[in-house]
């Protein structure tokens, strides 16, 4: 959790300056002369123009194979434009987006699930701004990776919900810390949807007035301080599974940029040394060094996907970087307990200070990775 | 950096502004390195330094004072920098700036921990802050600046000096005891063979209540300037350029000076209200200098020669219970008056003081040097005040620097006999503390801090 401000990733469903904003579908015969036809069968996917004019383009798709369709349009960096699941066998199915100058790629995903097969479309007009293929390759990758993140996460979430409902105290402390996870290691990206994060990750002195407290942290609250469940708690571990289910269905659209991703990473070390090192994010549980992990683990994620490209620009620092991960991941080794780590009050001020430089350390190099991305 | 001329004769063009930082590569040096030429040199004895002793005085926790009356010679003088607030104080030369410099009004002190147990990283690290802190002390920006720089990216210069003037910053260097061993007994950087005797542990003396987080450090940096905002960005600087490589271990912000070390200047006060460094060694007064607080060829090490000792301790004073106790408690404590601030029985501040008309438990009596072998140390303490403390008073005191040749001739002799009889010790407690040694001036553009120590 964090203060608002501006975050790395925007969110593509905030405001209309982006690539899409309209995804209508409607069943049709859409045949008209401007429409892009779209083929889906189990094994193919056929485009009648692999090069159109940007504005409002019209997809006009047709699922002749046995298998419920989705077709879906990406950015680079499979950021999704629009999309359509459940097309049946036999279904056609038109579809209206604003889609601006660039490169796309159009999937058919026959079974709903997979990366799809796809097919390269260009759209002109406009500039169109040189990419480079391997930092689209890290952003692509950087999505699924959250998506993979969000995925794991609502099983966790809702072994977490299940032992508040049940009223079961210990069960749900036990719960508690892993269900945040996936959560803390993506959070740039989950913040980027500005009106999940409040909902789930705020902590009480984050409220503003009239807001309602929900979340993680109104039900840690309730577990580690007022050691009681509340009918009240049944309904918020209801309300937190139904806000991760939006994040969850949400990370595909998020744009995702190297520069951000970069940021991002340098975001969650801000987040360890304002919240975690200082023990105020779990001021309850005490379960911080689990999220502080997490916020490593993410930031690691980013920069060894953008590497590749950095250690060109700038080996120097990527060495740095090298070196400082490994630093704080041994340093974290130290507080290791079971599954997760020791509780926080039990790591005193001389112990905060030594995690506090090692995450000073490796922050402060981590800010100039963006540059070493976009140089 | 006191054998330069002064810089009357230094006309100093290069305000802080964001356009002409830029402008200056790393690889100009900040300032000219001294020559050697004596026919350059000017030195502007002082006028107390010329009429000799003739004042008196001492102050907290310190000695001063004594002895005949300095000799100056053109060749060995030591020209004390008198410039203007604003000014540049050159970086370049024998000794390190920030010692004779005249004191300037404000303080940021910063004691690190070194982190890397990478010797080669530890010198790369040096040389990068002698760079950065030849450029800050002429009045330029760190690195690639504060703007104009990617917007990607971090500016290098944190930005907060943009525009002020150099304001006399002075950025000294020193090393600590654990940096040739640690607490453990390591010897991290193969400089264990290299530690002078005279670096060691303070020992305890009574009434200490020392503070580990505030006291000791591997390296240290004092920052003096006319202008906060310029020390403290100094300190923030060097310390984020070191993060990986040193962390702090704590600092300190000093808001005025205490002791002067420009004699004919009006004395400052401390925080008790009492003048604070009369007798100080002068600037100008290179004899004394060379004497008391400069390390030279006989007692070594070599890499130490020119370079000097500091002593720092965080003073605290009960500001509370001094402030309600009466007048004449308060000279007799001190062994001077308040407003004039002349020794006991003596009409003037800078009257030869009386030791034997004081109580024998008075400040200045102990701290004299007559009563101390002769013992003198340079004073460039400065008063602090950091807020309040849970209970609502006012944390404050005395952030006591001082300089000598040698600290077992020096501050511990003093301080032992101060600890025992100072009857201002009901109103004062030791709660941080630190040595260190302050390796003589960087000479050039090619020169490090500390580069005599490592090679």
């Amino acid at each position: 959790m964090r203060a608002a401000r501006s975050s790395a990733v925007t969110a593509i469903a905030a405001v209309a300056s982006l690539a899409a904003v309209s995804g209508c579908a409607e069943k049709s015969d859409a045949k008209g002369s401007d429409a892009i036809r779209i083929t889906a069968s189990n094994d193919k996917c056929e485009v009648s123009k692999t090069k159109f004019p940007a504005g409002h383009v019209k997809l006009a798709v047709e699922n002749k194979g046995s298998k419920v369709t989705e077709v879906y349009v990406y950015a680079p960096g499979d950021r999704i434009v629009t999309e359509r699941e459940n097309i049946g066998s036999g279904l056609k199915v038109s579809i209206t987006a604003e889609i601006k100058a660039g490169t796309y790629e159009i999937a058919c995903k026959p079974g709903m699930k997979g990366h799809g097969i796809r097919q390269k479309v260009t759209v002109t007009g406009g500039k169109v701004a040189k990419r480079n293929p391997k930092l689209d390759k890290a952003v692509a990758d950087y999505r699924a990776y959250a998506q993979a993140q969000a995925d794991e996460t609502l099983p966790k979430a809702q072994a977490f919900a299940d032992a508040v409902k049940k009223g079961d105290l210990e069960a749900a402390k036990k719960a508690y810390a892993p269900s945040r996870v996936g959560w803390e290691r993506t959070e740039p990206v989950a913040e980027s949807f500005g009106d999940i994060d409040p909902k789930v990750d705020i902590r009480e002195d984050g409220l503003e007035k009239g807001q309602k407290w929900t979340g993680w942290h109104r039900l840690e609250k309730s577990l580690w301080k007022d050691k009681k469940i509340t009918a009240e708690d049944k309904t918020l571990a209801d309300q937190l599974i139904k806000d991760l289910k939006d994040w969850q269905k949400r990370v595909g659209t998020a744009d995702i940029t190297p520069t951000g991703m970069a940021n991002g990473a340098k975001e969650l070390l801000d987040e360890v040394q304002t919240g975690k090192v200082t023990g105020e994010e779990e001021r309850y549980s005490h379960t911080d060094l689990v999220d502080f992990e997490g916020n490593v683990d993410g930031a690691q994620k980013s920069y060894q996907l953008l590497k590749p490209v950095a250690s060109q620009n700038n080996p120097a620092l990527t060495k740095e970087l090298d070196k400082q991960f490994a630093a704080v991941k041994k340093l974290l080794d130290k507080y290791r307990e079971g599954d997760g780590f020791v509780s926080y009050d039990t790591v005193g001020e001389a112990k905060r200070k030594e995690l506090s430089d090692a995450v000073n350390a490796l922050a402060e190099p981590l800010s100039k990775l963006a540059a070493a991305v976009a140089k | 950096m006191t054998d330069q001329p002064t810089t009357d004769d230094q006309p100093v063009t290069d305000d802080r502004s964001a356009t002409d930082d830029r402008s200056v590569t790393d690889d100009q040096p900040a300032a000219e390195p001294p020559t050697d030429d004596a026919a350059t040199r000017r030195t502007v004895p002082s006028r107390r330094a010329l009429l000799g002793w003739g004042g008196a005085g001492l102050a907290l926790g310190a000695a001063a004072g004594g002895g005949a009356a300095a000799a100056l010679s053109n060749s060995d003088a030591t020209a004390q920098p008198v410039a203007d607030s604003g000014a540049a104080v050159p970086f370049y030369g024998a000794h390190q700036a920030g010692i004779a410099t005249a004191v300037q009004d404000r303080l940021h002190f910063a004691a690190f921990d070194v982190t890397t147990d990478d010797r080669d990283e530890l010198i790369a690290l040096l040389k990068e802050w002698t760079k950065a802190a030849a450029r800050m002390t002429q009045g330029h920006a760190v690195g690639g600046g504060a703007v104009g720089g990617l917007a990607e990216a971090p500016p290098d210069d944190t930005g907060e000096a943009l525009g002020l003037k150099p304001s006399r910053l002075t950025l000294t260097f020193g090393v600590g005891p654990t940096l040739f061993k640690d607490k453990k007994g390591k010897d991290r950087f193969g400089l264990a063979g290299r530690r002078p005797e005279a670096l060691l542990e303070l020992p305890a003396f009574p009434g200490d209540n020392l503070d580990a987080a505030r006291s000791g450090g591997d390296l240290c940096v004092q920052a003096c300037a006319d202008d906060p905002q310029v020390a403290v960005h100094a300190i923030r600087n060097l310390a984020r350029i070191g993060m990986g490589k040193v962390a702090i271990r704590w600092s300190q912000l000093g808001f005025g000076k205490t002791s002067s070390t420009t004699p004919d200047a009006q004395t400052p006060r401390n925080m008790m209200g009492f003048k604070d460094g009369t007798r100080n060694i002068a600037g100008t007064d290179s004899a004394a200098l060379d004497k008391h607080v400069w390390v030279g060829t006989k007692t070594g090490p070599e890499w130490l020669v020119g370079g000097s000792y500091l002593v720092a301790r965080r003073i605290r004073m009960h500001i509370e219970t001094w402030d309600r106790t009466s007048l004449q408690e308060q000279e007799d404590v001190f062994g001077r008056t308040k407003g004039e601030g002349a020794p006991i029985g003596k009409p003037r501040e800078r009257d030869e003081p009386n030791l034997k008309a004081m109580l024998p438990t008075a400040h200045v009596r102990l701290a004299h040097p007559d009563s101390n072998g002769g013992a003198r140390i340079l004073r460039r303490g400065y008063s602090f005040t950091d807020g309040t403390d849970g209970l609502g008073r006012l944390d404050a005191g005395l952030f006591f620097l001082a300089y000598q040749r040698d600290v077992r001739q020096g501050f511990i002799p003093v301080q032992q006999k101060l600890a025992r009889n100072d009857a201002l010790n009901e109103y004062i407690q030791h709660v941080g503390s630190a040595l260190f040694a302050v390796p003589p001036g960087v000479r050039g553009a090619d020169d490090w801090w500390g580069r005599a120590l490592f090679t």
